[in-house]
């Protein structure tokens, strides 16, 4: 069993944990992720890592209730234990000093864009963050992005805090006011990351994106992660996450991702009905 | 019968005794096991018909060399636990290995009375000892050499890993098993199904290594939560055992591969298996394609396609395939799990490969473009090669595809060990005689030395590698203790 030594809500639905693995937070770079299982029963989810302390021999990850297993990892509090983690899995992110580098993070995408930013600014770069959320409420890691940005921004959907727009916006008017960028890395949603792309593409920006395909093992013997990049299949978990975003098959990566859609729903609906019946959730 | 005064024409006049096995109809509606193992009786009657060969050419045809003329006589002679002990001076698995080894490709291949007649069952016979063992709550658990004060780290608990495990540990020597899934057991636990290997027969297994003092730490994956070095400089191993299995499942490279409801086998496998997906939403929460009604096809003829298509075939395919590019008699699979696919109604088109994959407007699979192959000349296999029948194309209606055509193998430990030697398909190359690679005091093997072989072939890997490390670690410190 791992303890979770501290939980808190970043926003609503998004929340940080601290968690005891001390053989991970030793080895983890930033670009990494870990499985966890919450019970016995639980399914394997993998969740990229956000920070670590080797000193204290935990790690830090942020989930988002997005189906029945996050949402009751959600529900765990500081001293609960969950059943497993594993790691640290995955290529680590490929840092060097590129020069100016963009870090854009959509919705808790911002929690994974925020240790590779960090690297990035530890390796000399000039750091610009954009961090992008539906509202106001729903924005995280504001501190920590600026404590590691030369330049950050906040982008909101409906306007109510920072840039009224998305996070591509941003992007393409830092591009239009001149600023050369050498490198983008952009983490989220689906349609943004592939969004993102196809901003730098004309302008032959290297980009990069982590991939978020479903997966069992992490360690490349299930082959349910693979995606296409170039045109060639590649494994989620051991090739990447991280793959140059202008080779991407994003639409590929989106269609195998729905293939549980329906069970995936079934199961939440079922757990949040539970919860009502017991009050808890 | 009695064992002492049979005559040899009584012996020979005994059929090969029949397994009980659940009815095919009843069986594809459950997950429990097919066979129901040999009563004591039959498996006396069994033992009976073994004629006790001077020379018992079976032996040579076991991996592991079981001592197979001496269990089968105690068994003829009702003296069960005296087989048990036989048997598990060679194997520690037999409950695994009588289920699951290609006994007609080895001890059976070469047995005297097979030549006129059908030939003992041997394979038969050891899972019953092994059975017995279990069933009898008296487990007869090896005894233990003094402790060395030597220190070997198993990487994988799979067959390989724990055959390894078992004989360093027996040899004295504190034995640490990493494995990098939740769950011990290998390809044991995900990959073989319940129907053919019950988990808790691994379980149990699993307990007598405990008792033996073995540890276990799942949830460490060696490559990436630690390296080889570090388990030996930081760790304080002396010695490193690498039996992580194949990993990597191969795909085809045609078109369409990436479409939804195209998955490796390894991953219908462990969902079905490991995860438990067959209870989604009940003791799960882990998902399998929803096969009730569908037609699934399975490529491959190997004991995982079997797995992979009797599986699908439980959870409720109407249609369950077989697409293998050769015939019946090149399939890789055992004999009997190919009778048993038969048996409950897999449906097999051989000599038979696809050439696309096609789906609709969403992505998803709906069928299969194959074509038709014919034998031609034998390949570097010995296996005939199948050549294309021009004109035979046809479109398979399927809404699962399930690739089972073999494994590579798993990059973790070789990018962050770049010591250690590897082939051109990157299995890790090592001395056969005692399974040492190219780095000092780390050993291998099981599938990540063979690529893709059987549970007995890794065992028996395991079992060479620790005599090997055992020399090494021990051998001198023996040799002056015996002056």
């Amino acid at each position: 069993m791992y303890r979770i030594v501290s939980a808190i809500f970043l926003a609503e639905n998004i929340k940080k944990f601290e968690i005891e693995a001390p053989r991970i937070a030793k080895k983890r770079k930033a670009g990494q992720f870990v499985i966890i299982r919450i019970e016995q029963n639980g399914e394997r989810i993998p969740l990229t890592i956000a920070d670590s302390d080797p000193e204290k021999g935990t790690i830090t990850i942020i989930a988002q209730g997005a189906g029945k297993s996050t949402r009751e990892l959600n529900r765990k509090e500081a001293g609960d234990s969950i059943a497993d983690v594993v790691g640290p899995l995955g290529t680590p992110s490929h840092i060097e000093h590129f020069g100016t580098a963009v870090s854009i993070g959509g919705g808790v995408g911002t929690a994974i864009a925020y240790p590779t930013a960090a690297a990035l600014k530890e390796a000399g770069n000039y750091v610009i963050t954009i961090n992008g959320a539906r509202s106001k409420d729903l924005v995280i890691l504001e501190e920590e992005m600026k404590a590691v940005s030369d330049e950050a921004y906040i982008t909101t959907d409906d306007g109510s805090y920072g840039f009224h727009g998305f996070v591509t916006q941003k992007l393409q008017e830092l591009i239009d006011s001149g600023k050369k960028i050498d490198f983008v890395l952009a983490i989220g949603p689906i349609p943004m990351m592939r969004a993102v792309a196809e901003v730098t593409r004309p302008y032959g920006i290297k980009t990069v994106v982590s991939l978020n395909p479903i997966m069992i093992d992490g360690t490349g013997m299930c082959g349910g992660c693979r995606v296409t990049v170039g045109n060639e299949i590649k494994f989620g978990c051991i090739d990447g996450p991280e793959f140059d975003a202008h080779q991407v098959d994003f639409k590929n990566l989106a269609d195998r991702n729905r293939i549980y859609h329906h069970e995936e729903k079934e199961a939440d609906e079922a757990f949040a009905h539970r919860c009502n019946l017991t009050g808890k959730a | 019968m009695d064992a002492r005064k049979i005559t040899a024409k009584e012996r020979m006049a005994i059929p090969r005794q029949e397994m009980p096995a659940q009815d095919p109809q009843v069986r594809i509606g459950n997950f429990q096991e097919v066979h129901l193992g040999l009563t004591p009786e039959l498996a006396q009657m069994e033992a009976l018909r073994c004629i006790q060969c001077k020379d018992p050419v079976c032996i040579a045809g076991c991996p592991v060399n079981i001592k197979i003329d001496q269990f089968i006589k105690l068994i003829a002679e009702g003296d069960f636990m005296g087989a048990v002990r036989k048997v598990k001076e060679d194997n520690v698995l037999p409950s695994i290995c009588g289920r699951v080894c290609p006994q007609e490709d080895q001890c059976e291949k070469v047995c005297v009375i097979g030549k006129k007649h059908e030939p003992v069952a041997i394979g038969n016979l050891e899972r019953f000892v092994g059975d017995y063992e279990r069933l009898s709550g008296q487990r007869i658990d090896p005894v233990l050499a003094p402790p060395t004060g030597k220190k070997v780290a198993v990487v994988g608990s799979g067959p390989a890993g724990l055959s390894c495990a078992n004989d360093l540990a027996q040899f004295g020597h504190k034995v640490v098993i990493f494995e990098a899934l939740h769950e011990l057991g290998g390809v044991l636990m995900y990959g073989i199904p319940e129907f053919r290997l019950p988990k808790e027969i691994v379980r149990e297994e699993l307990d007598g290594l405990r008792r033996m003092g073995i540890e276990f730490r799942t949830d460490v994956v060696v490559g990436r939560t630690i390296t080889v070095d570090e388990l030996m400089e930081e760790e304080g191993f002396d010695a490193v055992f690498i039996g992580v299995g194949a990993g990597l499942p191969w795909f085809m490279g045609i078109p369409g591969e990436n479409l939804v409801g195209v998955l490796a086998a390894n991953e219908f496998l462990t969902r079905v298996n490991l995860m438990k997906a067959y209870d989604f939403m009940k003791s799960s929460d882990t998902p399998v394609f929803d096969c009730k009604g569908k037609s699934v096809a399975v490529f491959g003829g190997g004991n995982t396609a079997m797995d992979a298509v009797r599986t699908a075939k439980r959870l409720g395919a109407e249609h369950a395939y077989i697409v293998y590019r050769r015939s019946e008699a090149e399939m890789p699979a055992r004999e009997e799990e190919i009778h048993h696919a038969q048996k409950e109604g897999i449906e097999f088109m051989l000599q038979t490969i696809p050439l696309e994959f096609v789906g609709d407007d969403k992505a998803w699979l709906t069928g299969v473009q194959c074509q038709k192959m014919a034998l031609g000349e034998p390949d570097d296999s010995g296996r005939r090669r199948p050549v294309p029948v021009p004109g035979s194309e046809f479109l398979l209606p399927i809404d699962m595809a399930i690739i089972s055509i073999g494994n590579g193998s798993n990059p973790l430990i070789k990018q962050t060990t770049p010591d250690i030697e590897v082939s051109k398909k990157e299995t890790i190359v090592v001395d056969v005689n005692t399974m040492q690679t190219s780095k000092e005091n780390v050993y291998a093997g099981g599938d990540i030395v063979t690529g893709g072989a059987t549970v007995i072939l890794a065992m028996g890997a395991g079992r060479t590698a620790a005599a090997a490390i055992n020399e090494k670690l021990a051998g001198t410190a023996q040799n002056f203790s015996e002056w």
